[in-house]
């Protein structure tokens, strides 16, 4: 039983990631129609962001060394602007493209942050210091659990509450959905496009910075392809929760975070290696049962 | 039946005192869709736009929101031009409209339909919620405003997308068939709300409706389509006699 509650609090940390990552495509699929895969990399970024530019093996910390505070403002502030910018470079100029279209330009948008890190920093994965001190054990009862866990969902609960908020809300938070739901007629309505698509970028942003953080806390390595498995399993999440639904999204990451967890506690020692296949399978079988995923947003149900 | 509350008027940003339409052409790759139809509407009636389907009536009513650009002819408000102007353009010079199909936003609730149209077209949040308070009040939604516009009956749907298209009271106001699958009960209700607008708001209103005895019910004019060409134009009165309006719709030799 306490192996099993241990497994649960990975599982929820694990979640928490993803569902951060989905909430961060799913934000943008709601407007744009644009499955962002370059989402991943835009973690990539804020986690290169910590150190000093350079192709050393081991990494120097650099905004990283700041204080806690101005590390997530200059963090959240570096993977916004990138953010900003894949939208006003590549996505603004396809704004009447189709979502295939846009699916593709993501792809590109990716291969050019990758590279452009690789330049840069080299393409070897660095080893990295920050923040190890969040990763101490702290014991409730019988459990232990990783300090680090808890503060992964202590903000994966505060940025979904501030969400919520902000688009239940706020003028712009209600525009957002107005748009999400309709584009054209919330712009007919007077809704400002581009404002609120790139609101939607900027929080997008927020998101995988967060995420960036919190996940090289834990892994303490860089690579230039680390946000890549997360965009993936966050797409993963975005389908099964439901194309379209934000509440979707969030249920997908922590389903996923779940399964994933618990497929690597139980599965025996020879199969662990093939986690990923079985875990996609469980997804495979709820796409059968809800072939529009768990939480399915109405409008997008019946735009398709 | 009660007459619909009053709603505090609000300035229109323009004192347009008509809606002109001054022999509009549309041809889709050269097939004409409309010819040649001149229209005003002025800002103290209830305009009845009639015609039998395919006749032009929502070609001719994109042309007066900027959702179609005419080929040929003006659209005036008041005396200005209104080449190049998008659909918000229109909106914002006072000339709204609704949608046959609704286009309500299903998943926000009721009150928010209102209040993002009228966040839209410039006002704060808390005068936003206000005037969206004060028109859901009007079309007598007011104890529905939390709930989710999806979830509304078919009628009080198309009483919401009146009260999104009035939230910031036009100067004209386009309603495309907004009684469409009511029952003779509701369009009652639907036909006190419209003829209340000019007087209320000193809005035009220009109503696109299959249902006869709502159109001959509630407007000072009709215009008739057919063909993409106007047939006539005149009281309800002299409409319901009109020997070529009874040939297009029946079918009987003029």
């Amino acid at each position: 039983m306490i192996g099993f509650l241990q497994h649960l609090i990975d599982a929820l940390a694990l979640g928490s990631i993803y569902a951060l990552t989905a909430l961060g495509i799913g934000l943008l699929f709601g407007i744009l129609r644009l499955i962002n895969f370059a989402h991943g990399d835009l973690i990539t970024v804020g986690a290169y962001a910590l150190i000093v530019p350079a192709a050393d093996v081991t990494a120097r910390l650099m905004i990283g060394s700041w204080t806690p505070a101005a590390v997530v403002v200059a963090i959240s502030m570096i993977v916004v602007v990138a953010a900003l910018l894949t939208d006003a470079a590549v996505f603004r100029p396809l704004r009447t493209a189709s979502p295939p279209t846009l699916m593709i330009a993501s792809f590109a948008v990716s291969y050019i942050i990758q590279n452009g890190i690789l330049m840069f920093y080299g393409a070897r994965p660095k080893a990295v210091d920050f923040w190890s001190g969040a990763n101490v054990q702290i014991t409730i009862g019988a459990l232990r659990v990783p300090l680090l866990q808890l503060i992964t969902l202590a903000v994966t609960l505060v940025l979904m509450a501030a969400l919520t908020v902000f688009l239940r809300r706020t003028p712009q938070g209600v525009q957002m959905r107005a748009a999400a739901e309709d584009f054209r007629m919330a712009q007919y309505l007077g809704v400002r496009g581009n404002v609120v698509i790139g609101l939607a970028f900027a929080i997008s942003g927020v998101l995988a910075a967060a995420v960036s953080m919190l996940y090289i806390t834990q892994s303490g390595s860089l690579t230039f392809q680390m946000g890549v498995p997360l965009a993936l399993f966050a797409f993963v999440a975005v389908v099964i929760g439901g194309m379209g639904s934000l509440a979707g999204a969030v249920a997908g990451g922590f389903l996923l975070g779940f399964i994933v967890t618990m497929l690597q506690a139980y599965l025996p020692p020879d199969l662990r290696a093939f986690r990923d296949a079985f875990a996609f399978a469980f997804v495979i079988l709820v796409l059968l049962v809800r072939p529009s995923g768990l939480l399915p947003s109405r409008t997008t149900v019946e735009r398709v | 039946m009660t007459e619909p509350s009053a709603v505090p008027a609000d300035p229109t940003n323009t004192d347009a005192a008509e809606l002109t339409v001054d022999d509009l052409t549309v041809r889709f790759e050269g097939l004409a869709a409309i010819s040649g139809v001149s229209l005003t509407v002025e800002r103290h009636e209830v305009f009845g736009l009639i015609g039998p389907n395919g006749a032009g009536k929502t070609t001719l009513v994109n042309c007066l929101t900027g959702f179609q650009a005419p080929t040929g002819g003006r659209v005036l408000v008041g005396r200005e031009s209104t080449v190049g102007w998008s659909p918000m353009q229109f909106r914002e010079m006072g000339v709204a409209r609704t949608f046959q199909a609704g286009r309500l936003f299903k998943d926000m609730s009721v009150l928010e339909n209102v209040e993002v149209t009228a966040v839209g077209l410039g006002l704060g949040r808390r005068r936003a919620v206000e005037r969206g308070r004060a028109i859901l009040d009007w079309v007598g939604l007011a104890g529905k405003t939390s709930l989710r516009a999806g979830a509304l009956a078919y009628t009080d749907q198309r009483r919401l997308a009146i009260a999104r298209a009035m939230v910031l009271p036009p100067a004209f106001v386009l309603l495309d068939e907004p009684a469409a699958g009511m029952s003779d009960a509701e369009c009652e209700g639907l036909m006190v709300l419209v003829s209340s607008i000019p007087r209320t708001f000193v809005c035009g209103v220009l109503l696109i409706e299959h249902n006869m005895r709502v159109v001959m019910g509630v407007s000072h004019r009709v215009h008739v389509l057919d063909g993409g060409k106007t047939l006539a134009e005149g009281t309800p009165a002299e409409i319901q006699r009109d020997q070529a309006v009874l040939a297009a719709y029946l079918g009987v030799e003029g």
